[in-house]
């Protein structure tokens, strides 16, 4: 009954879209405005039905109704509670659901929680989610649908992947998801600003909290699939470029491009066709990662179930998105004319270049990610393109990137003069360097060209950035909430730059073969042996090994890494162990038995590694703080009581 | 300067500065970028010489041989027409197994060993990474490519009480296969 009140929702969700998206933007076009107050509607009552469907597979999952195709795929009878809820979206179909649920829960939010759009605008933005959703729906309901029956019922289910059977899957997916999909709502502006004809900065001012917000999302989403992926073995550490990180890190670098060039449009009325170009380009990333991650195209140590057919449809359906985005483009095209200048120092073209070089980067991830695809369709023999590429070049574009921000922040806008920041910037600068190499020589005493380079340039960035808010302080001035999230999300970003560096110079990593009552040396460290004993769990084996670590003949801690066996997939997987000691993050996992009373363990050592997490996390949040500035409220409530202000607004 | 020649600078700069960043990019491209080899083609020599590269194939049953105690481990790699000896010295991934797929990075040795610094297998339903099943595809035929990750994912499968979806069962060996 469940299953096919949830598949039953499902199909009233898919009408409720259609209608959504026709409504919205026929009854614009057509003048209508009875029509487009029908669509508030149709989003109400498709999220209902979204969340019913939602609602109903996840009871599928707790009672464990094992005649449900998906949830015997994707469930066991010994399967935790915790675990089985979670596996709503361990594969494609419920992971598809989840993507439909957030875009509802998006959409939702820009229908009821900005009421001062005008009602026309409004009713064109959500016509344009409707349309996305429509094309999700169909795609779910025709190809990946979770609510199919089993004849007959399966007597056990062939559980979770074991992989996933990790907290991880509970908070990763769904955050990273909402950032995704939220770039479905700054395309949804910029296609309804583009259907208006009326390309002035309002739209770029009324999309900016919810992209920037949506890049929140994404930051925090990346950041924990980042910390899943250290600690899980099979994985590769924290960032491995494999396509499927790279497939959420493409839009991030868009995305993070389109909120500086949202601020170039919103404040000066300037670079209209690029800010609309990336918000497209924005979306159309987060959809290609769906493609990519979902088609099995390209061969990455994350992907799960893999089907070509599903494939072909994103892709379908993503040149009907890309290709009516672009061609409403070249449509308004001619109304995109500013006659404002600026002059070569001055702030715009600083984000400028900081947009260049987001783009040139995201470029080069882009083609390291579907070389393999392009060359293995071309026969030009099957390669596989690893961090040997990856990081060289994406550095080149990062390093000038990060040496133009601590500048930029002090340029004006329209002028070229720096003025009196000029000496607060070399001041910074000098004390930068010492720092940096200090930090480089002094404290570690050897390490790789880039070390000094990384830890100078993010030591500049945060000195630089806090000039303008201590001095602001001082004199007793407040800080509005977009400078003050500006401010923490580049210190944020600086914190990474600076984990990074020490992450890329001073990481240890050693396989080793230890007998109970042995001990290694790795580092500062000393590992000693306890040996192995047994384990069970509720659904697995396991065999975990004591390691007491000392250093310097100092207790730090006892880590017991496991190794598990599933029974119900007998899949064997390392269940590692980590510790954080004065900012070094230690990690073991157990190999095997070697025999002669042996066993292999992987030590590594990996210096400030929570910090890159840490330091996404403040980023995200310097992006909700400046989505939540008054300005972007306000702001709404004047135009819309003299619709069609423009120039010169106060910042 | 005009507003014209300021914009001339910057359109130029900007030419120049991805051209750049794009002919590294190529070249960084050219050094890094590793090809895939099965045995077959390993064993005709078509990999040149002290290059990097990866070997995917699948594990021979019963090749697996480690010195009591010892981190080295030596397997065999074979599609069914040709074998390449494997030395790899680390903790090998939980996916490793005989009869499994498996891709390994690393160089051919002056004795034919394949040296292996990186040892893959992935994390896959069908104990298959994808180059390995195109490989004995192309080496066998359909059937060959489709009967091995079927009976290595019947092995360790879900112990008879796999419930095989329809629309898994039948993606199952065209995602295998393709």
């Amino acid at each position: 009954m469940l299953p096919e009140l949830g598949h039953f929702a499902l199909i009233l969700a898919l009408l409720l879209a259609g209608l959504q998206a026709f409504f919205g933007i026929a009854g614009p076009a057509l003048g209508r405005d009875r029509w487009s107050g029908a669509v508030t509607s149709a989003v109400a009552g498709q999220a209902v039905m979204i969340a019913t469907a939602v609602a109903c597979l996840v009871g599928c999952f707790v009672s464990e109704d094992f005649s449900v195709a998906y949830v015997a795929e994707n469930s066991n009878s010994a399967l935790p509670l915790f675990y089985r809820v979670t596996a709503l979206w361990g594969a494609h179909e419920g992971s598809l659901l989840l993507w439909i649920l957030l875009l509802a829960a998006w959409t939702v939010a820009v229908a009821f929680g900005s009421g001062r759009l005008p009602p026309r605008f409004a009713a064109r933005v959500l016509g344009v989610l409707g349309v996305v959703s429509f094309g999700f729906l169909l795609f779910t309901l025709a190809t990946s649908n979770p609510f199919l029956r089993l004849d007959p019922p399966a007597p056990d289910g062939r559980d979770l992947n074991p992989i996933l059977q990790d907290p991880g899957l509970a908070v990763h997916p769904p955050i990273l998801y909402t950032g995704y999909v939220g770039f479905a709502v700054a395309f949804a502006f910029a296609c309804a600003a583009m259907l208006e004809g009326r390309l002035d900065q309002n739209w770029a001012r009324w999309t900016r909290p919810w992209t920037t917000t949506a890049w929140s999302f994404l930051t925090c989403g990346i950041a924990l699939g980042s910390f899943w992926a250290y600690y899980e073995l099979g994985w590769g550490g924290f960032w491995f470029w494999d396509p499927v990180e790279n497939a959420s890190f493409m839009p991030w670098l868009v995305g993070t491009a389109l909120i500086h060039s949202l601020a170039v449009t919103d404040k000066r009325g300037l670079f209209k066709s690029w800010t609309l170009l990336l918000a497209i380009l924005a979306f159309s990333l987060s959809l290609l990662g769906t493609f990519l991650v979902r088609s099995g195209v390209l061969v990455s140590v994350h992907s799960f179930a893999a089907d070509p057919t599903r494939g072909i449809f994103i892709l379908t359906f993503l040149i009907i998105m890309i290709g009516g985005a672009l061609t409403l483009y070249a449509w308004r095209a001619p109304l995109l004319r500013s006659s404002a200048g600026f002059e070569l120092g001055a702030r715009e073209s600083f984000l400028l270049f900081n947009n260049v070089l987001l783009v040139i980067a995201a470029a080069t991830v882009f083609a390291g990610t579907l070389a393999p695809l392009i060359s293995d369709s071309l026969k030009l023999g099957t390669l596989s393109v690893g961090p040997p590429y990856f990081n060289p070049t994406f550095m080149l574009s990062m390093l000038p990137l990060l040496a133009l921000l601590s500048v930029g922040i002090h340029a004006n806008w329209k002028r070229g003069r720096l003025g009196d920041s000029q000496r607060a910037l070399l001041q910074t600068f000098v004390a930068a360097l010492v720092l940096g190499c200090g930090f480089a020589f002094g404290l570690y005493s050897h390490g790789k060209v880039l070390t000094p380079i990384g830890a100078t340039l993010a030591v500049w960035i945060i000195l630089s950035s806090l000039v303008d808010p201590i001095d602001r302080w001082r004199r007793g001035l407040t800080l509005s909430r977009a400078v003050l999230g500006m401010t923490v999300a580049h210190i944020g970003l600086a914190l990474a730059v600076f984990a990074l560096t020490a992450v890329q110079s001073f990481t240890i990593e050693r396989d080793v073969a230890l007998a109970p009552g042995g001990t290694t040396k790795v580092g500062d460290y000393e590992f000693r042996f306890e040996g192995v004993k047994p384990v069970e769990g509720p659904n697995y084996e396991a065999v975990a090994g004591t390691l007491t670590v000392t250093r310097h003949g100092v207790p730090v801690a006892v880590m017991v890494p496991q190794k598990r066996n599933f029974w119900v997939q007998h899949q064997v997987i390392s269940e590692t162990a980590i510790r954080m000691h004065r900012g070094n993050n230690l990690l073991l996992a157990l190999g095997e038995d070697l025999g002669a009373g042996r066993w292999s363990v992987r030590i590594q050592i990996r210096p400030l590694v929570a910090l890159i997490w840490i330091a996404a996390f403040i980023m995200a949040m310097g992006g909700a703080l400046a989505a939540s500035d008054r300005r972007y409220r306000t702001a709404r409530a004047l135009v819309t009581s003299s619709e069609g202000a423009t120039a010169g607004q106060p910042g | 300067m005009t507003p014209r020649r300021r914009r001339l600078i910057l359109v130029l700069g900007i030419v120049v500065g991805v051209s750049i960043a794009g002919a590294l990019a190529l070249s960084a491209f050219r050094r890094n970028v590793t090809f895939f080899f099965d045995p077959t083609q390993v064993s005709a020599g078509q990999v040149p010489a002290g290059e990097r590269f990866r070997l995917g194939g699948m594990v021979t049953q019963g090749s697996l041989h480690r010195a009591p105690g010892s981190l080295e481990v030596r397997f065999v790699v074979t599609d069914f027409n040709h074998d390449v000896p494997v030395r790899y010295t680390g903790v090998l991934p939980d996916l490793f197994r005989e009869g499994a797929g498996v891709v390994a990075h690393g160089r051919l040795s002056g004795d034919g060993t394949f040296v292996a610094d990186e040892v893959l297998a992935k994390h896959d339903e069908k104990y298959m990474p994808p180059e390995v099943a195109r490989s004995l595809k192309r080496r066998h035929g359909d059937s060959r490519a489709e009967a091995v990750p079927a009976t290595a994912g019947q092995g360790e499968g879900a112990a008879g009480a796999a419930p095989r979806a329809p629309t898994n069962a039948a993606a199952a060996p065209s995602a295998a296969g393709s």
